[in-house]
């Protein structure tokens, strides 16, 4: 177990470090980094400032050098608009995020497993054929536009629920909601499958030929083997949703990472952008890796591989 | 249909054709974007206005069965005067170029990398295979938003950024399918026949990975749909005037609160529609094409 | 035999419908067959020959796909098909039991054993917790499992085969079942486990005077254990008897050729037997005897008309053209391929 987590590690590693690579390039590569690194509206002179202060005057690997060295003091930089440094604006930000993913994880969830349950035991009749609907338009509909729905229905027509900004259950119930509809159409296909797989199962035909009855064994024999790929799914949407509910967020002025990124955007503060997007990356390949370790605690044939 | 072994790498095609010949082909999504791609095309003739230039005074009109509509706009206009029907047809035209174009190109590169890096192996799989795995770890989106951010707006921008952003995707399906297919009988052949790994893989792996690349096309599409009307919503994209359908939404974000309720569900239902075909016709063709892919 | 019968199977037909009806698969067509209380019968025939959707036809415990189109099952005089989902729910495990092929399928790897047994009492008999898992360690007991009180708390990866699938044996008594189906519960253990297994199940019988539908496609079991026979092709079942009868002078082409392949010590010849062809693909059957290609013995008739079941005396039966010599027309060279004496 030990060499297999060291692996996994030395791959995250190696990953971390191609993604400094890949972002540290694409920005030098397509133009002048010093465009991006000034405040708009900047002289030429600022412009040569900017060059020696952040030394873009140096060769290739020094820049490099420095940057990761900067990285892994944790310095992003700062940003232009709020002054503040890039990294402490992130982790302000970034647990309005989570929450958010949370809520709309706990939606996809308690929406999803149990339509496809349902639709599995319902198989070719008509929870199958609604889900199916269901499931179609779930992964057609872009959740930001899902949202705009949402506040002309609830916030305008109906007046009900506030349309932005952060704060208590009304105003996270309709962004978690546009959030959460796409991954809980896709977690209601994998139940789906799923379920359908495991009752057909030999030990399932055994259940059925013991005469037990039809609930018990859904509940008790087929529910826990369907479940195990749906919550690996989950587990890994739920990284993903953090980090792409930049437009969802965009749409309701939820302050998490997601609208740090729209500001940056808007602000043209680049190491905002810069900032966000790598830490992006990073904990996602940090979540991988803790996944991939969890997974060989847990699992014993991992355990005793080679 | 008697295929003799050695030309076995072209088994597949038959089954394509078989598909046509069975005549249950879905039609919904066919017609669906049949009807977009002609609108695309004939979209100058189609539009009854200029979707870039608007008349101020006609600003915020709704459609025309709500009171302060006219049949001049059936749809209603926007913030500039602009027609929202002749916008939704132009836009058409952006989002089939955009999809097609950067699935095309993501299809291209990612199939092509998938190829030699499943079928040649060694350090060119490594690297290939890393750069994928740092590719995938950041979110589509957010790489997508990054690089827009770097480059700045434009059609052309986008498409290669989004053909960029998801090759990754092919690369890896493409790869593991050539791993298995390089120890098929047929190729084996080939290579005692002393062909060049070229031409193995010209001739031999890429007809029969093309099945794949396609159906993984058909369900890219639906996403570089939804992630350039995401990306020309947050201003990154398809810059304005243009009209394209995820700007619309951004323009008619504006309008929302007030009540103006076309800006928003017009440009949306084009975007579903789109994306649902895209979809209902991946999910047909993979079921079709081929049993194995059921898992993508 | 003045008692009635304990299963009476009359007529039974079951298909398989796919494609939206397009196509059917005949895997049970038109099967008639008795078991008496206290009896063994084999079913033996070929993969495809529709033995196991037979067997699951009496439990209707079928897939969706398939469907149950005619005939009667008469288990203690009521016929099984027409018994609502309820009665069958309370007929299966209690009063007919089954045994699977491959218990470390059959078996859920989340549960222990014990538990698997447990649940399948408690359902039935109700039996509160304690006393249901004492019965469950009498049950290991009583299919000789070393360490009861130990095993049956294990998990069925902790265990192996032979042991697997006497717990599955275990589960089919454990409430008493007046009728055990066992769908070739040897085919996955090792040679030297079976026969132990088998003896276990001839004593367990004995025990509890338990009637046993015993499915494989070994003959050499059906002549240690089975009291009567019914060779099953393509869905049908093509001769039915007792087993000293059959074995001694089998009535069909199709029996006579599995009797001849199974090789004999002290047989003289130096090649194995084969029967030539292929088993027939059951949604597309000829029209005729449906063995008829594969008959060294095939008439023209037989590849016209498919023969019906013709009594033989002794409760004898078969379906073959040949034992009803008022129904041929005479004449032409008999067609078909013979035995070959090819290499398998």
């Amino acid at each position: 177990m030990r060499r297999y987590i060291l692996r996994r590690a030395g791959y995250a590693a190696l990953s971390l470090l191609l993604l400094s690579v890949t972002i540290f390039l694409f920005v030098r590569v397509t133009g002048d980094p010093a465009a991006l690194l000034v405040e708009p509206g900047a002289s030429p002179g600022d412009i040569a400032a900017i060059h020696h202060r952040f030394g873009l005057d140096r060769p290739i690997w020094v820049q490099y050098w420095l940057f990761i060295a900067n990285l892994a003091h944790g310095d992003l930089g700062q940003s232009f608009y709020y002054q503040i440094p890039v990294m402490r604006l992130y982790l302000e930000r970034l647990p309005n995020s989570m929450i958010l993913a949370a809520v709309a994880m706990a939606f996809s969830l308690l929406i999803g497993i149990p339509s496809g349950i349902l639709a599995a035991v319902r198989v070719g009749r008509f929870w199958d054929q609604a889900g199916k609907l269901f499931t179609l338009l779930g992964l057609s509909m872009p959740s930001f536009w899902v949202g705009l729905l949402l506040i002309l229905l609830f916030s305008v027509t109906l007046g009900w629920l506030p349309s932005s900004g952060g704060g208590g259950p009304t105003h996270i119930v309709m962004p978690a909601f546009a959030l959460g509809w796409y991954f809980a159409a896709a977690h209601m296909r994998l139940t789906r499958s799923s379920m359908l797989e495991v009752l057909g199962s030999e030990y399932i035909k055994l259940a059925r030929i013991k005469g037990l009855p039809q609930s018990l064994v859904i509940a008790k024999h087929a529910f826990k083997n369907a479940l195990i790929p749906v919550l690996t799914l989950a587990g890994i949407n739920l990284v993903l949703m953090v980090n792409v509910a930049v437009v969802v967020e965009t749409v309701f002025a939820w302050p998490g990472i997601g609208r740090l990124l729209y500001e940056g955007i808007a602000f043209r503060d680049f190491p905002v952008v810069q900032g966000v997007v790598l830490l992006g990356g990073v904990m996602i390949v940090i979540v991988n890796l803790l996944v991939d370790i969890v997974y060989a605690v847990i699992d014993p044939r991992i355990r005793l591989e080679k | 249909m008697s295929v003799p072994a050695q030309t076995a790498g072209l088994n597949l095609r038959p089954r394509r054709l078989r598909l046509i010949r069975r005549g249950k082909l879905p039609w919904i999504p066919i017609l669906i974007l049949g009807a977009i791609v002609f609108v695309a095309i004939f979209a100058n003739l189609l539009a009854p206005h200029n979707p870039e230039v608007g008349v101020l005074s006609e600003r915020f009109r709704p459609p025309f069965w709500e009171a302060g509509g006219s049949t001049k706009y059936l749809l209603g206009t926007d913030q500039l005067g602009r027609d929202v029907l002749s916008r939704l047809i132009f836009g058409a035209r952006i989002s089939m170029v955009v999809g097609f174009t950067a699935v095309i190109f993501a299809g291209a590169v990612g199939t092509f990398l998938g190829i030699i890096s499943g079928y040649l192996g060694g350090w060119v799989d490594q690297v290939i295979m890393r750069l994928t795995d740092t590719w995938l770890a950041l979110p589509a989106l957010t790489f997508a938003i990054f690089l827009a951010a770097i480059v700045g707006p434009s059609m052309w921008n986008i498409v290669i950024i989004l053909g960029a952003v998801y090759w990754t995707r092919y690369a890896r399906v493409i790869r593991g399918e050539v791993l298995s297919l390089k120890e098929r009988d047929f190729v084996r052949l080939a290579i005692v026949a002393g062909c060049s790994k070229w031409a193995i893989m010209w001739r031999h792996i890429l007809p029969n990975v093309l099945n794949s690349a396609i159906v993984l096309g058909t369900l890219m599409l639906g996403v570089v749909i939804v992630a350039e009307a995401s990306l020309s919503f947050l201003g990154v994209g398809v810059p304005p005037p243009q009209p394209a359908w995820g700007l619309m939404l951004a323009d008619g974000k504006e309008g929302l609160m007030v009540g103006y309720w076309w800006l928003t569900v017009f440009p949306g239902v084009c975007i579903m529609l789109m994306v649902l075909s895209a979809n209902m016709l991946g999910d047909w063709l993979r079921v079709r094409l081929d049993p194995q892919l059921r898992q993508l | 035999m003045t008692a009635a019968p304990l299963l009476q199977i009359r007529h039974l037909s079951t298909h398989y419908v796919g494609e939206q009806g397009a196509r059917i698969v005949r895997a049970v067509d038109d099967v008639s067959l008795t078991v008496d209380a206290g009896e063994t019968l084999g079913i033996v025939g070929e993969s495809g020959s529709g033995k196991s959707t037979l067997a699951l036809s009496i439990l209707r415990v079928l897939p969706p796909a398939a469907q149950i189109v005619g005939g009667a099952v008469l288990f203690e005089g009521e016929d099984l098909i027409r018994k609502s989902e309820a009665d069958m729910r309370r007929i299966r495990g209690k009063r007919i039991a089954m045994i699977l092929q491959d218990p470390m399928a059959s078996l859920n790897p989340l549960f222990t054993v014990g538990d698997q047994i447990v649940e399948t009492i408690r359902v039935h008999d109700g039996a509160a917790r304690t006393a249901a898992w004492r019965r469950a360690c009498d049950l290991l007991r009583a299919v000789r499992i070393p360490a009861a009180e130990a095993r049956v708390n294990q998990y069925p990866h902790e265990m192996s085969g032979g042991m697997r699938q006497r717990i599955v044996g275990a589960i089919g008594i454990s409430c008493g079942p007046r009728l055990l189906i066992a769908d070739e519960p040897t085919t996955s253990l090792d040679l030297t486990i079976q026969a132990q297994y088998l003896s276990l199940l001839r004593e367990l019988q004995r025990a509890h005077g338990l009637a046993l539908i015993f499915i494989t496609h070994n003959l050499g079991i059906v002549a240690k254990m089975c009291d009567r026979l019914a060779v099953m092709y393509a869905g049908r079942i093509v001769e039915y008897g007792a087993v000293s009868q059959v074995f001694n002078a089998p009535s069909h082409p199709y029996t006579e050729a599995l009797l001849s392949s199974i090789p004999r010590i002290g047989d003289e010849r130096q090649r194995l037997i084969a029967i030539d062809g292929q088993p027939p693909d059951l949604a597309a059957l000829p029209a005729g005897c449906a063995f008829a290609p594969r008959c060294p013995r095939a008439l023209p008739h037989c590849h016209k008309e498919a023969p019906p079941e013709l009594a033989l005396g002794d409760s004898r039966r078969a379906r073959c053209w040949l034992l009803a010599a008022a129904s041929i027309t005479a004449g032409a060279e008999p067609a078909g391929v013979g035995l070959t004496d090819g290499a398998p």
